[in-house]
């Protein structure tokens, strides 16, 4: 049969189209895993025990159970007990919860080695416990921690394919509408691939230039 | 010693960690204007009492006194939280390693408590950041990181910093002790400088010179003691007790040494 690249022009726009639900849902989820992971992180250190060990089961199950299973317990499950959500919003509320856990864990131990004279200054000057956490203590933890963040929000574009399976038509399941048509899934997972890469890359730079301006103020 | 009623009133201060007593029933009253410098050796409880005074350190006996206000007074937690936030706006304070934020400039440094805790605008702590940094000389890097600051120009924003919030007390902890020997001066002069304003300053120091040169009092401690008090020409030039001369000698020796 033979591969044959020309049939990629006629469902070029459904790849794009598709890159952009991609790129969309990444960056929705990447901000609710970064937020969601700081104020996670303040759960888990700060909140009185009532608060801390229901949380913990909750860290639990977005850490110990597979991504796709969560997906589908957001879209599916939910709507027995009333909760209709659009795919989009579910696969982003999967996601950014799930990659939130594992931001948590980053900032958690960022939070414990800033140092402890940064906490004792700013109650000298009679800030409170929550003032000193979120002007002093949290924004140096959370720069510190933007490396391994960006590695995880890597994985959070990779995995973001994952939300194909609930329907949003994102650039996995766009390359397999192609692919239906035309009986061609070399060429277009190919070209999904290859889509990956320079999103990737672009990911990259953006959070490069992240740390560029963080690093200034070192 | 003539104003009758104490600025800084620490009254049977006691402190245990479990069965180690660091600090036994200490007394100390600081007036208005006066700059008292604690020395002894490590260990002896002198940072332990000046972290008492903003209840960094909490005691575990005794009271601290600011004018007529119980710093560590008893309340529930909550209201105490916010009693110990206010008082301890009135009281500056100086650590050994600074302790500057990273993450902001000098300026921010200096302008984020006024501006969160008394509601200043951003002009008015401009305006204050800038005249708190002409008094300590550091106005021509107010928009620096403190990344990019010498150990002895930290410990001047650090002053600026406190001195900000208008405090009625300073205190010193070892502010010196970590400064390479040839930046130590630039740093004392700052201090010389709040002493000729009569800012009072409660001053835990390594730095017999300097105690000697600019306080009006000096206690000496060991071991969770106040061994003895006084003037520093009579601490330093004819100390009455054992302790006292034996450190003094090492000391001195050690200084001469150099």
């Amino acid at each position: 049969m033979g591969l044959d690249f020309t049939v990629i022009p006629k469902y070029l726009d459904v790849v794009l189209l598709g890159a952009l639900w991609t790129i969309a849902i990444t960056v929705a989820s990447a901000l609710l895993s970064f937020f969601g992971g700081i104020f996670f992180a303040v759960i888990a250190l700060y909140a009185p025990r009532i608060v801390r060990l229901p949380f913990r089961a909750f860290e639990w199950l977005f850490m110990g159970t597979p991504l796709l299973l969560q997906l589908f317990l957001i879209y599916f499950g939910l709507v027995q007990i009333g909760i209709d959500l659009p795919a989009f919003v579910a696969g982003v509320i999967g996601l950014g919860l799930h990659f939130a856990v594992y931001n948590s864990e980053l900032i958690q131990s960022s939070i414990l080695a800033v140092d402890k004279g940064q906490m004792e200054a700013a109650r000298t000057l009679g800030l409170s416990r929550g003032q000193a956490l979120r002007k002093v203590v949290i924004p140096q933890a959370v720069r510190d921690v933007i490396p391994p963040i960006g590695n995880n929000m890597i994985a959070l574009l990779k995995d973001s394919a994952l939300v194909s399976v609930i329907g949003v038509s994102e650039l996995t399941l766009s390359a397999q509408l192609a692919i239906g048509r035309t009986y061609r899934p070399f060429e277009f997972y190919v070209l999904a691939a290859l889509v990956y890469y320079i999103i990737n890359l672009g990911m990259e730079a953006v959070l490069r230039r992240i740390e560029a301006r963080v690093q200034a103020a070192r | 010693m003539s104003d009758p009623k104490p600025f800084v009133d620490i009254r049977h201060a006691q402190k245990s960690y479990g069965d180690l007593e660091v600090l036994k029933d200490i007394d100390l009253s600081v007036q208005r204007g006066q700059i008292v410098a604690i020395i002894g050796p490590s260990g002896s409880g002198k940072s332990t009492l000046l972290r008492a005074i903003n209840d960094l350190d909490p005691l575990t006996g005794g009271e601290v006194w600011l004018e007529d206000v119980q710093v560590n007074k008893k309340l529930p937690h909550r209201q105490y939280e916010k009693h110990i936030n206010q008082v301890r706006q009135q009281i500056g304070m100086v650590f050994q390693h600074f302790n500057l934020f990273p993450h902001l400039t000098v300026r921010e440094n200096i302008t984020m408590a006024p501006k969160m805790l008394k509601g200043l605008s951003d002009e008015a702590a401009n305006k204050l950041a800038e005249e708190q940094l002409e008094k300590v000389g550091m106005i021509d890097r107010i928009e620096y990181y403190p990344s990019r600051l010498s150990g002895g120009q930290k410990q001047r924003v650090a002053i600026a910093r406190a001195l900000a919030m208008n405090p009625k007390v300073m205190l010193f902890d070892e502010a010196t002790s970590a400064l390479d020997p040839e930046l130590v001066e630039e740093v004392n002069l700052v201090m010389k400088k709040l002493a000729e304003e009569h800012m009072t300053m409660i001053i835990v120091t390594h730095e017999m010179g300097f105690a000697q040169s600019v306080c009006d009092r000096v206690l000496f401690m060991d071991q969770g003691v106040v061994v003895e008090e006084g003037p520093p020409d009579v601490i330093f030039r004819n100390p009455q007790n054992e302790r006292t001369r034996g450190f003094l000698r090492k000391h001195l020796e050690g200084a001469n040494g150099h």
